[in-house]
Protein backbone atom coordinates (compact mmCIF):
# COMPACT_ATOMS: atom_id res chain seq x y z
CA UNK A 1 0.00 0.00 0.00
CA UNK A 2 1.60 3.27 -1.12
CA UNK A 3 -0.92 6.00 -1.54
CA UNK A 4 -3.84 6.42 0.61
CA UNK A 5 -7.14 5.27 0.16
CA UNK A 6 -9.22 8.16 -1.13
CA UNK A 7 -6.66 8.82 -3.64
CA UNK A 8 -6.64 5.26 -5.05
CA UNK A 9 -10.28 5.23 -5.10
CA UNK A 10 -10.41 8.55 -6.79
CA UNK A 11 -7.61 7.63 -9.55
CA UNK A 12 -9.28 6.82 -12.93
CA UNK A 13 -8.28 3.81 -15.00
CA UNK A 14 -5.71 5.44 -17.62
CA UNK A 15 -7.54 4.66 -20.46
CA UNK A 16 -10.88 6.09 -19.62
CA UNK A 17 -11.22 9.06 -21.52
CA UNK A 18 -15.10 9.43 -20.50
CA UNK A 19 -16.33 10.87 -17.17
CA UNK A 20 -17.43 8.84 -14.99
CA UNK A 21 -21.39 8.25 -14.52
CA UNK A 22 -21.03 7.40 -10.88
CA UNK A 23 -18.96 9.41 -8.40
CA UNK A 24 -19.23 8.80 -4.57
CA UNK A 25 -16.93 10.73 -2.03
CA UNK A 26 -16.30 10.64 1.20
CA UNK A 27 -18.89 8.43 2.14
CA UNK A 28 -19.36 7.32 6.11
CA UNK A 29 -22.10 5.43 8.00
CA UNK A 30 -21.80 4.53 11.48
CA UNK A 31 -24.51 2.33 13.19
CA UNK A 32 -24.36 3.23 16.71
CA UNK A 33 -20.56 1.92 17.58
CA UNK A 34 -20.19 -0.13 14.35
CA UNK A 35 -18.43 1.62 11.64
CA UNK A 36 -20.09 0.38 8.44
CA UNK A 37 -18.38 2.90 6.31
CA UNK A 38 -15.43 4.85 6.78
CA UNK A 39 -14.66 7.22 3.92
CA UNK A 40 -15.62 4.95 1.06
CA UNK A 41 -14.54 6.82 -2.80
CA UNK A 42 -15.94 5.12 -5.89
CA UNK A 43 -16.13 5.93 -9.35
CA UNK A 44 -17.93 3.68 -11.96
CA UNK A 45 -17.43 4.65 -15.60
CA UNK A 46 -20.19 4.08 -18.35
CA UNK A 47 -20.42 0.93 -19.94
CA UNK A 48 -18.22 -0.53 -17.12
CA UNK A 49 -17.99 -3.47 -14.61
CA UNK A 50 -17.23 -2.34 -11.41
CA UNK A 51 -16.96 -5.86 -9.33
CA UNK A 52 -16.58 -5.51 -4.84
CA UNK A 53 -15.32 -7.82 -2.77
CA UNK A 54 -15.15 -8.38 0.67
CA UNK A 55 -15.48 -10.93 3.55
CA UNK A 56 -19.29 -10.28 5.17
CA UNK A 57 -19.55 -7.65 7.20
CA UNK A 58 -16.92 -5.53 5.31
CA UNK A 59 -19.89 -2.46 4.04
CA UNK A 60 -20.20 -3.92 0.44
CA UNK A 61 -23.83 -4.44 0.79
CA UNK A 62 -23.86 -1.23 2.63
CA UNK A 63 -22.16 0.77 0.14
CA UNK A 64 -24.82 -1.00 -2.84
CA UNK A 65 -27.76 0.64 -0.42
CA UNK A 66 -26.47 3.57 -0.42
CA UNK A 67 -25.89 3.72 -4.22
CA UNK A 68 -29.59 2.69 -4.56
CA UNK A 69 -30.72 5.47 -1.89
CA UNK A 70 -32.27 3.21 0.76
CA UNK A 71 -29.89 4.83 2.95
CA UNK A 72 -28.56 8.02 3.88
CA UNK A 73 -24.89 8.02 5.27
CA UNK A 74 -24.00 10.63 7.70
CA UNK A 75 -21.43 12.20 5.90
CA UNK A 76 -20.83 11.54 2.08
CA UNK A 77 -21.40 12.74 -1.94
CA UNK A 78 -23.04 11.04 -4.59
CA UNK A 79 -23.28 11.88 -8.22
CA UNK A 80 -24.92 10.31 -11.72
CA UNK A 81 -23.90 11.56 -14.73
CA UNK A 82 -27.65 12.72 -15.42
CA UNK A 83 -28.04 15.91 -16.66
CA UNK A 84 -31.51 16.56 -14.63
CA UNK A 85 -30.12 15.64 -11.46
CA UNK A 86 -26.78 17.88 -10.80
CA UNK A 87 -26.46 17.76 -7.37
CA UNK A 88 -25.65 15.48 -4.40
CA UNK A 89 -28.20 12.43 -4.57
CA UNK A 90 -28.33 12.13 -0.85
CA UNK A 91 -30.10 15.74 -0.53
CA UNK A 92 -33.02 14.23 -2.89
CA UNK A 93 -36.50 14.14 -1.25
CA UNK A 94 -38.48 11.13 -0.81
CA UNK A 95 -40.37 11.58 -3.72
CA UNK A 96 -37.10 12.13 -6.16
CA UNK A 97 -35.76 9.49 -4.52
CA UNK A 98 -38.23 6.67 -5.54
CA UNK A 99 -38.62 8.40 -8.79
CA UNK A 100 -34.67 8.62 -9.17
CA UNK A 101 -34.48 4.41 -7.96
CA UNK A 102 -37.55 3.57 -9.93
CA UNK A 103 -36.67 5.13 -13.16
CA UNK A 104 -32.85 5.66 -13.49
CA UNK A 105 -31.07 2.44 -11.24
CA UNK A 106 -32.04 -0.95 -11.40
CA UNK A 107 -31.45 -3.53 -8.73
CA UNK A 108 -30.87 -7.22 -7.91
CA UNK A 109 -31.14 -8.28 -4.18
CA UNK A 110 -29.41 -11.64 -3.30
CA UNK A 111 -32.98 -12.64 -1.85
CA UNK A 112 -35.91 -12.40 -3.98
CA UNK A 113 -38.08 -12.00 -1.59
CA UNK A 114 -36.86 -8.67 -0.87
CA UNK A 115 -36.83 -7.41 -4.41
CA UNK A 116 -40.23 -8.98 -5.31
CA UNK A 117 -44.07 -9.64 -4.65
CA UNK A 118 -43.85 -12.72 -4.02
CA UNK A 119 -47.91 -12.99 -4.04
CA UNK A 120 -48.31 -11.06 -7.41
CA UNK A 121 -47.51 -12.43 -11.35
CA UNK A 122 -44.12 -12.31 -12.18
CA UNK A 123 -45.23 -10.41 -15.19
CA UNK A 124 -46.95 -8.29 -12.58
CA UNK A 125 -43.60 -7.90 -10.84
CA UNK A 126 -42.26 -6.14 -13.83
CA UNK A 127 -45.46 -4.05 -14.91
CA UNK A 128 -45.03 -2.66 -11.41
CA UNK A 129 -41.58 -1.16 -12.27
CA UNK A 130 -43.43 0.32 -15.15
CA UNK A 131 -46.84 1.34 -13.30
CA UNK A 132 -44.90 3.58 -10.82
CA UNK A 133 -42.76 4.96 -13.93
CA UNK A 134 -46.46 5.86 -14.65
CA UNK A 135 -47.50 3.79 -17.90
CA UNK A 136 -51.21 3.15 -17.85
CA UNK A 137 -51.85 1.26 -20.86
CA UNK A 138 -52.65 -2.17 -20.30
CA UNK A 139 -51.20 -4.01 -23.72
CA UNK A 140 -47.68 -1.07 -23.37
CA UNK A 141 -47.28 -2.77 -19.96
CA UNK A 142 -47.90 -6.40 -21.10
CA UNK A 143 -45.45 -6.01 -24.09
CA UNK A 144 -42.77 -4.47 -21.84
CA UNK A 145 -43.04 -6.87 -19.34
CA UNK A 146 -42.75 -9.82 -21.58
CA UNK A 147 -39.85 -7.66 -23.56
CA UNK A 148 -37.79 -7.47 -20.15
CA UNK A 149 -38.36 -10.90 -19.15
CA UNK A 150 -37.64 -12.27 -22.22
CA UNK A 151 -34.32 -10.06 -22.35
CA UNK A 152 -33.77 -11.11 -18.92
CA UNK A 153 -34.11 -14.88 -20.65
CA UNK A 154 -37.54 -16.37 -18.62
CA UNK A 155 -39.38 -18.75 -19.99
CA UNK A 156 -42.42 -17.11 -21.58
CA UNK A 157 -44.81 -19.26 -20.79
CA UNK A 158 -44.03 -18.86 -17.27
CA UNK A 159 -44.34 -15.16 -16.93
CA UNK A 160 -47.66 -15.51 -15.65
CA UNK A 161 -46.27 -17.89 -12.51
CA UNK A 162 -45.94 -16.48 -9.39
CA UNK A 163 -42.25 -15.74 -8.10
CA UNK A 164 -42.68 -18.54 -5.00
CA UNK A 165 -43.77 -20.92 -7.40
CA UNK A 166 -40.43 -20.75 -9.23
CA UNK A 167 -37.02 -21.60 -8.88
CA UNK A 168 -33.98 -19.74 -7.51
CA UNK A 169 -32.45 -19.05 -10.85
CA UNK A 170 -35.79 -18.21 -12.12
CA UNK A 171 -36.34 -15.76 -9.45
CA UNK A 172 -33.35 -13.94 -9.85
CA UNK A 173 -34.30 -13.51 -13.73
CA UNK A 174 -37.29 -12.38 -12.68
CA UNK A 175 -35.16 -9.80 -10.45
CA UNK A 176 -33.28 -8.84 -13.38
CA UNK A 177 -36.22 -8.44 -15.17
CA UNK A 178 -37.71 -5.90 -13.35
CA UNK A 179 -34.32 -4.07 -12.78
CA UNK A 180 -34.00 -3.86 -16.98
CA UNK A 181 -37.45 -3.04 -17.64
CA UNK A 182 -37.14 0.66 -17.90
CA UNK A 183 -33.76 0.38 -19.39
CA UNK A 184 -31.84 1.78 -16.09
CA UNK A 185 -28.47 3.78 -16.51
CA UNK A 186 -26.97 1.99 -13.44
CA UNK A 187 -27.61 -1.93 -12.65
CA UNK A 188 -26.72 -2.75 -9.02
CA UNK A 189 -26.09 -6.59 -8.23
CA UNK A 190 -25.80 -7.69 -4.28
CA UNK A 191 -24.67 -10.75 -4.61
CA UNK A 192 -27.03 -12.18 -7.88
CA UNK A 193 -26.01 -15.35 -7.94
CA UNK A 194 -25.51 -16.51 -4.24
CA UNK A 195 -27.51 -19.71 -3.07
CA UNK A 196 -27.88 -20.92 -6.75
CA UNK A 197 -26.00 -23.97 -7.90
CA UNK A 198 -22.97 -23.84 -9.81
CA UNK A 199 -24.68 -24.39 -12.89
CA UNK A 200 -27.95 -22.24 -12.75
CA UNK A 201 -25.00 -19.60 -11.44
CA UNK A 202 -23.25 -19.97 -14.68
CA UNK A 203 -26.20 -20.05 -16.46
CA UNK A 204 -27.56 -16.98 -14.80
CA UNK A 205 -24.09 -14.82 -14.96
CA UNK A 206 -24.38 -15.76 -18.75
CA UNK A 207 -27.78 -14.10 -19.22
CA UNK A 208 -25.69 -10.77 -17.44
CA UNK A 209 -22.90 -11.09 -19.56
CA UNK A 210 -25.26 -11.22 -22.36
CA UNK A 211 -27.12 -8.24 -20.99
CA UNK A 212 -23.91 -6.27 -20.30
CA UNK A 213 -22.65 -6.62 -23.86
CA UNK A 214 -26.08 -5.77 -25.91
CA UNK A 215 -26.82 -3.04 -23.82
CA UNK A 216 -23.65 -1.60 -22.54
CA UNK A 217 -25.33 -1.20 -18.92
CA UNK A 218 -23.32 0.11 -16.69
CA UNK A 219 -23.36 -2.40 -13.19
CA UNK A 220 -21.90 -2.57 -9.67
CA UNK A 221 -21.67 -5.93 -8.71
CA UNK A 222 -21.13 -7.15 -5.21
CA UNK A 223 -19.73 -10.82 -4.41
CA UNK A 224 -17.92 -12.84 -1.63
CA UNK A 225 -17.35 -14.49 -4.49
CA UNK A 226 -14.25 -14.01 -6.87
CA UNK A 227 -15.22 -16.77 -9.31
CA UNK A 228 -18.10 -14.61 -9.80
CA UNK A 229 -16.20 -11.07 -9.77
CA UNK A 230 -13.58 -12.68 -12.36
CA UNK A 231 -16.15 -13.58 -14.86
CA UNK A 232 -17.75 -10.26 -14.56
CA UNK A 233 -16.13 -7.70 -13.36
CA UNK A 234 -13.54 -5.26 -15.53
CA UNK A 235 -12.37 -3.51 -12.16
CA UNK A 236 -12.33 -4.77 -8.72
CA UNK A 237 -12.61 -3.01 -5.74
CA UNK A 238 -11.30 -4.74 -2.41
CA UNK A 239 -13.20 -3.82 0.96
CA UNK A 240 -12.66 -4.41 4.55
CA UNK A 241 -14.24 -3.48 7.54
CA UNK A 242 -15.74 -0.29 5.98
CA UNK A 243 -12.57 0.92 4.12
CA UNK A 244 -11.57 0.28 0.60
CA UNK A 245 -8.29 -1.41 0.93
CA UNK A 246 -7.41 -1.81 -2.87
CA UNK A 247 -8.96 -1.68 -6.16
CA UNK A 248 -7.60 -1.73 -9.95
CA UNK A 249 -8.63 -3.49 -12.93
CA UNK A 250 -9.65 -6.99 -12.64
CA UNK A 251 -6.43 -8.77 -14.08
CA UNK A 252 -4.20 -6.91 -12.50
CA UNK A 253 -6.25 -7.16 -8.81
CA UNK A 254 -6.59 -11.09 -9.35
CA UNK A 255 -2.96 -11.78 -11.00
CA UNK A 256 -0.83 -9.35 -8.78
CA UNK A 257 -2.48 -8.50 -5.47
CA UNK A 258 -0.91 -5.42 -3.60
CA UNK A 259 -2.39 -5.58 -0.35
CA UNK A 260 -2.34 -8.32 2.56
CA UNK A 261 -5.85 -8.57 2.24
CA UNK A 262 -6.19 -9.03 -1.46
CA UNK A 263 -3.34 -11.27 -1.53
CA UNK A 264 -5.14 -13.49 1.53
CA UNK A 265 -8.03 -13.53 -0.61
CA UNK A 266 -7.09 -13.88 -3.88
CA UNK A 267 -4.73 -16.95 -2.31
CA UNK A 268 -8.08 -18.44 -0.50
CA UNK A 269 -9.80 -18.74 -3.57
CA UNK A 270 -6.91 -20.36 -6.05
CA UNK B 1 -80.15 30.34 43.93
CA UNK B 2 -79.34 26.61 43.97
CA UNK B 3 -77.10 24.19 42.02
CA UNK B 4 -79.73 22.60 41.06
CA UNK B 5 -81.54 25.68 38.96
CA UNK B 6 -78.38 25.94 37.19
CA UNK B 7 -77.87 22.27 35.93
CA UNK B 8 -80.12 21.03 33.29
CA UNK B 9 -82.77 18.31 34.19
CA UNK B 10 -81.54 14.72 34.38
CA UNK B 11 -81.93 12.93 30.85
CA UNK B 12 -81.00 9.25 30.38
CA UNK B 13 -78.70 9.96 27.61
CA UNK B 14 -77.12 13.07 25.77
CA UNK B 15 -79.05 14.32 22.18
CA UNK B 16 -78.50 12.22 19.71
CA UNK B 17 -77.13 9.45 22.13
CA UNK B 18 -73.01 10.57 21.61
CA UNK B 19 -72.08 13.09 24.36
CA UNK B 20 -70.90 16.73 23.23
CA UNK B 21 -67.39 15.96 23.27
CA UNK B 22 -67.54 12.72 21.04
CA UNK B 23 -69.64 14.71 18.52
CA UNK B 24 -67.25 17.52 18.30
CA UNK B 25 -64.17 15.22 17.65
CA UNK B 26 -66.43 13.53 14.97
CA UNK B 27 -67.30 17.14 13.12
CA UNK B 28 -63.95 18.50 13.29
CA UNK B 29 -63.13 15.00 11.66
CA UNK B 30 -65.65 15.22 8.95
CA UNK B 31 -64.69 18.73 8.07
CA UNK B 32 -61.43 17.98 7.89
CA UNK B 33 -62.52 15.04 4.94
CA UNK B 34 -64.24 17.49 3.81
CA UNK B 35 -61.42 19.86 3.46
CA UNK B 36 -59.25 16.95 1.88
CA UNK B 37 -61.15 14.62 -0.12
CA UNK B 38 -60.95 10.74 -0.49
CA UNK B 39 -58.43 11.68 2.52
CA UNK B 40 -58.75 9.05 5.77
CA UNK B 41 -58.90 10.79 8.79
CA UNK B 42 -58.20 8.49 12.17
CA UNK B 43 -61.40 9.79 14.58
CA UNK B 44 -61.75 7.91 18.40
CA UNK B 45 -64.59 5.48 17.64
CA UNK B 46 -67.20 5.21 20.61
CA UNK B 47 -68.88 2.20 21.63
CA UNK B 48 -72.49 2.19 20.04
CA UNK B 49 -75.36 -0.35 21.11
CA UNK B 50 -74.29 -2.11 17.88
CA UNK B 51 -71.65 -4.51 17.00
CA UNK B 52 -68.45 -3.55 15.30
CA UNK B 53 -68.69 -4.23 11.89
CA UNK B 54 -72.63 -3.36 11.59
CA UNK B 55 -72.81 0.03 10.61
CA UNK B 56 -71.08 1.94 13.92
CA UNK B 57 -69.15 3.85 11.46
CA UNK B 58 -72.14 5.22 9.68
CA UNK B 59 -74.36 5.34 12.70
CA UNK B 60 -71.30 7.83 14.41
CA UNK B 61 -71.54 10.28 11.19
CA UNK B 62 -75.14 9.94 11.18
CA UNK B 63 -75.77 10.99 14.87
CA UNK B 64 -73.17 13.67 14.48
CA UNK B 65 -75.27 15.28 11.64
CA UNK B 66 -79.19 14.68 12.98
CA UNK B 67 -81.71 17.59 13.95
CA UNK B 68 -85.21 17.10 15.01
CA UNK B 69 -86.19 18.24 11.87
CA UNK B 70 -83.83 15.53 10.10
CA UNK B 71 -85.20 13.09 7.58
CA UNK B 72 -83.23 9.92 7.96
CA UNK B 73 -83.34 6.75 5.36
CA UNK B 74 -81.37 3.60 5.82
CA UNK B 75 -80.93 1.16 3.02
CA UNK B 76 -79.22 -2.16 3.63
CA UNK B 77 -78.02 -3.75 -0.05
CA UNK B 78 -80.36 -1.41 -1.70
CA UNK B 79 -83.86 -2.57 1.36
CA UNK B 80 -85.06 -0.32 3.49
CA UNK B 81 -86.81 -3.37 5.26
CA UNK B 82 -84.40 -5.01 6.36
CA UNK B 83 -83.58 -6.25 9.98
CA UNK B 84 -80.06 -4.35 10.14
CA UNK B 85 -81.79 -1.15 8.55
CA UNK B 86 -85.20 -0.60 10.20
CA UNK B 87 -83.14 -1.11 13.56
CA UNK B 88 -80.67 1.56 13.00
CA UNK B 89 -83.59 3.67 11.39
CA UNK B 90 -85.47 3.16 14.32
CA UNK B 91 -82.70 3.98 16.89
CA UNK B 92 -81.94 7.30 14.82
CA UNK B 93 -85.38 8.94 15.29
CA UNK B 94 -85.57 7.51 19.04
CA UNK B 95 -82.63 9.54 19.90
CA UNK B 96 -83.00 12.27 18.48
CA UNK B 97 -86.56 12.80 17.38
CA UNK B 98 -85.81 12.72 13.42
CA UNK B 99 -88.62 11.51 11.52
CA UNK B 100 -88.32 7.99 9.59
CA UNK B 101 -88.44 7.40 6.01
CA UNK B 102 -88.32 5.09 3.09
CA UNK B 103 -88.22 7.76 0.38
CA UNK B 104 -85.09 9.06 -1.26
CA UNK B 105 -86.17 12.17 -2.34
CA UNK B 106 -87.71 12.42 1.22
CA UNK B 107 -84.84 12.20 3.17
CA UNK B 108 -82.24 14.71 4.48
CA UNK B 109 -79.77 11.73 5.68
CA UNK B 110 -79.06 8.73 4.04
CA UNK B 111 -77.33 6.40 5.71
CA UNK B 112 -76.40 2.91 3.33
CA UNK B 113 -74.63 -0.17 3.64
CA UNK B 114 -73.12 -1.18 -0.16
CA UNK B 115 -75.39 0.55 -2.30
CA UNK B 116 -75.85 4.39 -3.85
CA UNK B 117 -80.18 4.84 -4.45
CA UNK B 118 -81.04 5.17 -7.91
CA UNK B 119 -83.25 8.29 -7.61
CA UNK B 120 -80.50 11.54 -8.12
CA UNK B 121 -79.56 12.68 -4.34
CA UNK B 122 -80.12 16.46 -4.13
CA UNK B 123 -77.47 19.20 -2.35
CA UNK B 124 -79.36 19.27 0.88
CA UNK B 125 -79.22 15.58 1.16
CA UNK B 126 -76.14 13.69 3.24
CA UNK B 127 -75.54 10.18 2.50
CA UNK B 128 -73.58 8.59 4.60
CA UNK B 129 -71.97 5.32 3.69
CA UNK B 130 -70.43 2.10 6.08
CA UNK B 131 -67.41 0.87 5.25
CA UNK B 132 -65.82 -2.10 6.34
CA UNK B 133 -62.18 -1.64 5.29
CA UNK B 134 -61.40 1.72 4.47
CA UNK B 135 -57.87 1.40 3.03
CA UNK B 136 -57.72 0.60 -0.67
CA UNK B 137 -53.85 -0.22 -0.53
CA UNK B 138 -54.27 -3.68 1.83
CA UNK B 139 -54.29 -6.20 -0.55
CA UNK B 140 -50.92 -4.64 -2.22
CA UNK B 141 -49.52 -3.59 1.33
CA UNK B 142 -50.61 -4.97 4.11
CA UNK B 143 -48.15 -2.96 6.22
CA UNK B 144 -50.50 0.11 7.12
CA UNK B 145 -47.82 2.55 8.40
CA UNK B 146 -46.27 2.23 4.51
CA UNK B 147 -49.69 2.45 3.06
CA UNK B 148 -50.23 5.65 5.40
CA UNK B 149 -46.92 6.47 3.68
CA UNK B 150 -48.02 5.86 0.12
CA UNK B 151 -51.32 7.94 -0.01
CA UNK B 152 -48.80 10.53 1.58
CA UNK B 153 -46.77 9.88 -1.64
CA UNK B 154 -49.94 9.39 -4.06
CA UNK B 155 -47.91 6.52 -4.74
CA UNK B 156 -50.86 4.44 -6.31
CA UNK B 157 -48.95 2.51 -8.83
CA UNK B 158 -49.50 -1.05 -7.10
CA UNK B 159 -53.11 -0.72 -7.43
CA UNK B 160 -53.17 -0.63 -11.43
CA UNK B 161 -50.92 -4.19 -10.10
CA UNK B 162 -54.77 -5.64 -9.07
CA UNK B 163 -56.28 -4.55 -12.22
CA UNK B 164 -53.46 -5.93 -14.67
CA UNK B 165 -53.41 -9.20 -12.65
CA UNK B 166 -56.89 -9.72 -12.83
CA UNK B 167 -56.90 -8.99 -16.51
CA UNK B 168 -53.78 -11.14 -17.12
CA UNK B 169 -55.94 -14.45 -14.92
CA UNK B 170 -59.02 -13.59 -16.09
CA UNK B 171 -59.20 -11.70 -19.29
CA UNK B 172 -60.77 -8.46 -17.35
CA UNK B 173 -61.52 -6.60 -14.70
CA UNK B 174 -62.54 -8.93 -12.08
CA UNK B 175 -63.34 -6.08 -8.75
CA UNK B 176 -66.93 -6.26 -8.46
CA UNK B 177 -67.35 -4.11 -5.47
CA UNK B 178 -65.10 -1.37 -3.35
CA UNK B 179 -63.85 -0.58 -6.98
CA UNK B 180 -60.58 1.97 -6.14
CA UNK B 181 -61.21 5.51 -6.89
CA UNK B 182 -59.62 8.52 -7.50
CA UNK B 183 -60.55 11.31 -5.76
CA UNK B 184 -60.25 14.99 -6.31
CA UNK B 185 -57.53 13.96 -8.55
CA UNK B 186 -55.45 13.24 -5.05
CA UNK B 187 -56.57 10.46 -3.23
CA UNK B 188 -57.75 7.53 -3.93
CA UNK B 189 -60.53 5.97 -1.64
CA UNK B 190 -62.62 2.76 -1.44
CA UNK B 191 -66.08 3.72 -2.14
CA UNK B 192 -67.48 1.07 0.25
CA UNK B 193 -68.24 -2.28 -1.22
CA UNK B 194 -70.93 -0.70 -3.31
CA UNK B 195 -71.28 -2.20 -6.71
CA UNK B 196 -69.67 -0.65 -9.61
CA UNK B 197 -72.85 0.48 -11.26
CA UNK B 198 -73.26 3.32 -7.82
CA UNK B 199 -69.06 4.48 -8.30
CA UNK B 200 -70.21 6.89 -11.40
CA UNK B 201 -73.40 8.22 -9.04
CA UNK B 202 -70.22 9.75 -6.87
CA UNK B 203 -68.78 11.41 -9.79
CA UNK B 204 -69.33 15.13 -9.43
CA UNK B 205 -72.77 15.17 -7.48
CA UNK B 206 -74.38 17.59 -5.71
CA UNK B 207 -74.60 15.69 -2.53
CA UNK B 208 -72.21 15.11 0.46
CA UNK B 209 -70.70 12.01 0.58
CA UNK B 210 -69.46 10.83 3.79
CA UNK B 211 -67.98 7.35 4.32
CA UNK B 212 -67.03 6.01 7.69
CA UNK B 213 -64.94 2.67 9.03
CA UNK B 214 -65.94 2.44 12.97
CA UNK B 215 -64.11 -0.79 13.46
CA UNK B 216 -60.87 0.51 11.66
CA UNK B 217 -61.66 4.07 13.42
CA UNK B 218 -61.25 6.13 9.74
CA UNK B 219 -63.73 8.29 7.87
CA UNK B 220 -63.44 10.41 4.12
CA UNK B 221 -66.19 11.94 2.44
CA UNK B 222 -66.75 12.91 -0.70
CA UNK B 223 -67.68 16.62 -1.34
CA UNK B 224 -70.15 17.61 -3.56
CA UNK B 225 -69.16 18.37 -7.04
CA UNK B 226 -65.90 16.60 -6.63
CA UNK B 227 -64.16 14.58 -9.62
CA UNK B 228 -64.92 10.40 -8.24
CA UNK B 229 -62.38 8.48 -11.33
CA UNK B 230 -62.37 4.93 -10.83
CA UNK B 231 -58.71 3.32 -11.81
CA UNK B 232 -58.85 2.26 -15.08
CA UNK B 233 -55.63 1.44 -18.15
CA UNK B 234 -55.92 3.69 -20.67
CA UNK B 235 -56.75 1.01 -22.90
CA UNK B 236 -59.70 -0.83 -20.66
CA UNK B 237 -61.94 1.13 -20.23
CA UNK B 238 -64.74 1.31 -17.33
CA UNK B 239 -66.99 -1.14 -17.38
CA UNK B 240 -70.05 -1.27 -14.82
CA UNK B 241 -71.87 -4.58 -14.06
CA UNK B 242 -74.37 -5.14 -17.33
CA UNK B 243 -77.60 -4.76 -15.70
CA UNK B 244 -79.33 -2.66 -17.82
CA UNK B 245 -81.42 -4.71 -20.04
CA UNK B 246 -82.65 -6.76 -16.90
CA UNK B 247 -86.12 -6.41 -15.95
CA UNK B 248 -87.57 -6.14 -12.62
CA UNK B 249 -89.51 -9.23 -12.15
CA UNK B 250 -92.00 -7.73 -9.06
CA UNK B 251 -92.46 -4.34 -10.86
CA UNK B 252 -91.50 -4.16 -14.34
CA UNK B 253 -88.47 -1.86 -14.39
CA UNK B 254 -85.46 -2.29 -15.89
CA UNK B 255 -82.28 0.19 -16.35
CA UNK B 256 -81.34 -0.49 -12.78
CA UNK B 257 -79.28 -2.32 -10.52
CA UNK B 258 -80.80 -5.57 -10.23
CA UNK B 259 -80.51 -8.31 -7.30
CA UNK B 260 -80.02 -12.00 -9.09
CA UNK B 261 -82.75 -14.60 -7.43
CA UNK B 262 -82.48 -18.22 -7.95
CA UNK B 263 -84.66 -20.03 -9.15
CA UNK B 264 -85.76 -24.31 -8.99
CA UNK B 265 -85.31 -24.46 -12.34
CA UNK B 266 -82.06 -23.54 -12.37
CA UNK B 267 -82.80 -19.69 -13.77
CA UNK B 268 -82.58 -16.40 -12.52
CA UNK B 269 -85.02 -13.67 -11.71
CA UNK B 270 -83.96 -9.79 -10.95
CA UNK B 271 -85.06 -7.44 -8.98
CA UNK B 272 -84.47 -4.10 -8.47
CA UNK B 273 -82.13 -3.25 -5.79
CA UNK B 274 -83.36 -0.18 -4.96
CA UNK B 275 -86.78 -1.68 -3.25
CA UNK B 276 -88.03 1.56 -2.47
CA UNK B 277 -87.98 2.50 -6.26
CA UNK B 278 -89.68 -0.90 -7.24
CA UNK B 279 -92.53 -0.07 -4.61
CA UNK B 280 -92.79 3.21 -6.01
CA UNK B 281 -93.04 1.95 -9.24
CA UNK B 282 -95.65 -0.46 -8.23
CA UNK B 283 -97.69 2.16 -6.54
CA UNK B 284 -97.88 4.13 -9.26
CA UNK B 285 -98.94 1.64 -11.72
CA UNK B 286 -101.86 0.91 -9.14
CA UNK B 287 -102.82 4.51 -10.01
CA UNK B 288 -101.59 6.07 -6.94
CA UNK B 289 -99.90 9.79 -6.49
CA UNK B 290 -96.32 8.70 -6.71
CA UNK B 291 -93.63 11.17 -7.80
CA UNK B 292 -90.17 9.02 -9.08
CA UNK B 293 -87.39 11.72 -8.57
CA UNK B 294 -85.03 11.85 -11.51
CA UNK B 295 -82.34 8.98 -11.58
CA UNK B 296 -78.86 8.55 -12.19
CA UNK B 297 -79.38 6.28 -15.01
CA UNK B 298 -81.49 6.83 -18.05
CA UNK B 299 -82.30 3.97 -19.88
CA UNK B 300 -79.76 1.68 -18.23
CA UNK B 301 -77.24 4.43 -19.05
CA UNK B 302 -75.57 6.99 -17.09
CA UNK B 303 -76.04 10.35 -18.82
CA UNK B 304 -72.10 12.18 -19.15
Amino acid sequence: MIATETALALQAPQLMTTPPLLTMTGVSRRYGDVVALQDVSAMVYPGEVLGIVGESGSGKSTLLRMMNLEDTPDTGDYRLALPDLPGNLFDLDRFARRMLCATRIGIVYQNPHVGLLMQHTSSGNVAERLLIAGERSFAALRGRAREALDASEFPLERMDARPIELSGGMQQRVQLAKAIALEPVLLLLDEPTTGLDVSVQALVLDTLKRLQRDRAITMVIVSHDLGVIRTMADRVMVMRRGRVVEQGLADQIFQDPQHDYTQQLVHAKL
Amino acid sequence: MTLASLTKPWEAMSYGFLDASAKRELRRKMLKAIAVPGCQMPYASREVPMARGWGTGGLQVTLTLLKPSSVVKVIDQGADDSVNAASIRSFLSKVSGATETWDTTEATILQSRHRIPEERLRADQVLVLQVPNPEPLRPVEPNMSVARQMHADADYGRLWLILYEQIVRSGRVMQGAAYPSLVNGRHVMTPSPIPRWDVPKLHMAQHLTFLSAGREKRLYAVPPFTRVEPLVFSDVPYQVEDHAALTCHRSGVSGYFMNEIPQDDGSSAFEVSDSHLGIKTIRQAEGAAIRIGPTWYENGKMPQ
